[in-house]
């Protein structure tokens, strides 16, 4: 392909959107980098701190940003090699994790939850304090993976999240979107807003400044985003609320989109949702818990009962009057 | 010894991310220490002294801070040297935003706090633009959308940099800060050396002390708001 290396046509709206950004001083009639910097004062060169060719590099560069990146690779398999606990004792399990799993980590705070998920963010190679290797598709990875760019493949959706920019729930995520180089957004923003809308119990709409969402809104569109908008393959729950968010249907979702899902919680409904159960004490995984025909059964009664608590709160923010217990 | 230059704005979370590098550095056997640069006042020295890190003090008063540093840089290399240490870390609050500390040929740090909103990658000068390692605090607070976006705005300013997000208080992220700056150059020479980005050249009157407003007491270099008449 020689037409990939001939050089692309010179954009005046790129341009000048880098000459912003760049804290440039602005010049709409420069038809190239080369004679931009041929108009500018001595006085505004100086200011730049730049010369001709660091200006040329720096443009095409912010230029490849525009395209989608080619390396954001597909995850078929994520292995985590055991290492050790806090003791040096080796540890008893390799884990590996592929697309649409569900785990659970449960153990009391301190017992190594953090240690894990740092290990996976970082690509561990037997260099973190755990001795612990990460293999992704089965292969080490390469240094440029692990330490170029922002590497990390995890997403994380915590309770202490906020949403911090003031923005309507349709503009923040088209600048989400904007962030990804997606050719066509409007659809995916639309999916995105269908499925939190969906999750949530209080509808919202595009025009609903994030700021505005209630805590199960605001919860329910996380979630969403990360789901459809989010390139990082694995998705990091810590505790999500159980109200005014369907959690089950947000588990769904992640599965249905492919993401490895970790969840870190001892809420029981979530915690015997998994596919398994990592029991995770003095820093290494202890016990690897594949939920039997009991535990499943259990789910089925836990939903029935969340169903009912769900009801009850809707009831109650509708003002009614309560005089027994849900059926 | 090797020297790393952090900067960020006021608040950024520059302490605590040099703090959790540092004991994980010493953890892996490495002398360490810090020169704090401020304009009016810092606390700073106590935190580190806590953990005890050797850190050295400099208050710039009157000085853009960053001019202050680069009178410096030399003398407090030597106090470093002087104690033996592996690496000696720089911590300056980026409050000019047209200077920066980096040094050419020394790993450039630029701390940015997630929790002051996506355009702050668009509003900081050379210490981001310049920075090898552009670390994003707080992102335990804000949601993963505008931890994407944040990144996205500062590769857009700095495409080579390594972004890395680091937890200042749980300390999550800053093994691989630490992996970093172990990593970095041991042999950088500061005498003659380059700073990566020019500092202010302008000496105008109110530089040198003059307080009346009017174009009578403006000497030196002037610069005037282009405003359409
Ligand atoms: N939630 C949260 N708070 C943080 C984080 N990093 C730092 N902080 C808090 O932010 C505040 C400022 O942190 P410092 O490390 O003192 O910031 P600094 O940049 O050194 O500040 P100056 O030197 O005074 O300019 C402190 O209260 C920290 O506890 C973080 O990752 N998450
Ligand atoms: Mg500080
Ligand atoms: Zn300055
Ligand atoms: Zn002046």
């Amino acid at each position: 392909m020689t037409t990939a290396l001939s050089p692309a046509p010179f954009d005046a709206a790129r341009f000048a959107e880098f000459l912003r950004l760049h804290h440039l001083p602005a010049r709409a009639d420069a038809g190239s980098p080369e004679a931009y910097w041929a108009a500018l004062t001595w006085e505004q060169r100086e200011d730049t701190g730049l010369d001709p060719e660091t200006l040329a590099a720096r443009y095409a560069e912010f230029l490849t940003l525009d395209r989608p990146p080619g390396r954001e690779m597909a995850l078929h398999s994520l292995d985590v090699l055991r290492g050790r606990d806090k003791s040096g004792a080796p540890e008893r399990y390799d884990l590996r994790f592929a697309p649409g799993d569900v785990v659970c980590l449960v153990g009391p705070t301190g017992a190594g939850k953090s240690r894990l998920l740092a290990d996976i963010e970082c690509l561990a190679q037997r260099d973190t304090p755990t001795g612990r290797q990460v293999l992704i598709n089965g292969q080490p990875p390469g240094d440029a993976e692990r330490f170029s760019g922002e590497s990390g493949l995890v997403a994380q959706i915590s309770q202490n999240m906020n949403f911090v920019i003031d923005l309507p729930v349709g503009e923040f995520l088209h600048m989400h979107a904007e962030s990804r180089a997606l050719t066509d957004p409007a659809p995916i923003v639309d999916q995105v807003l269908r499925a939190a809308v969906a999750m949530a119990g209080e509808p919202f709409d595009a025009d609903t400044q994030v700021t505005q969402l209630s805590g199960g809104q605001s919860r329910a569109l996380m979630i969403a985003d990360a789901a459809f908008l989010s390139p990082k393959p694995v998705v990091l729950i810590d505790e999500i609320e159980n109200a005014g968010v369907d959690r089950r249907a947000a588990l769904d979702l992640f599965v249905r989109k492919g993401k490895i899902v970790l969840l870190s919680t001892h809420d029981p409904l979530l915690a015997l949702s998994g596919s398994r159960r990592l029991v995770i004490r003095h820093g290494a995984v202890q016990d690897v818990i594949t939920p039997g025909p009991e535990e499943q059964a259990m789910v089925t009664r836990l939903v029935e009962i969340d169903a009912r608590l769900a009801d009850l709160r809707s009831r109650l923010r509708n003002g009614e009057r309560i005089s027994a217990f849900p059926a | 010894m090797r020297l790393v230059t952090v900067a960020g704005p006021p608040s950024s979370g520059k302490t605590s991310l040099i703090v959790r590098t540092l004991l994980a550095l010493r953890d892996d056997g490495l002398r360490v220490g810090v020169v704090k640069f401020d304009c009016l006042s810092t606390q700073d020295a106590a935190v580190f002294e806590r953990h005890e890190i050797p850190a050295l003090v400099g208050i710039s008063s009157g000085f853009c801070p960053d001019h202050y540093f680069i009178s410096n840089i030399e003398d407090c290399a030597a106090w470093g040297e002087r104690l033996g240490l592996d690496l000696l870390v720089t911590e300056s609050a980026g409050l000019c935003n047209r200077c920066a500390p980096h040094i050419r040929g020394f790993l450039a740090v630029c701390v940015l706090d997630a929790l002051s909103g996506v355009n702050t990658p668009r509003k900081v000068g050379p210490m981001l633009k310049t920075a090898d390692l552009v670390v994003i605090t707080k992102g335990d607070i804000v949601s993963q959308a505008e931890r994407e976006v944040f990144a996205f705005r500062v590769r857009q300013v700095n495409p080579r940099a390594r972004i890395l997000f680091v937890n200042g208080i749980t300390g999550q992220g800053a093994w691989e800060a630490a992996r970093i700056w172990r990593s970095a150059s041991e042999n950088g020479v500061l005498e003659g050396g380059r700073l990566r980005f020019s500092v202010p050249t302008a000496v105008c009157s109110y530089c040198l002390g003059e307080t009346r407003i009017g174009s009578d007491h403006q000497h030196g270099t002037v610069r005037k708001i282009p405003i359409p008449s």
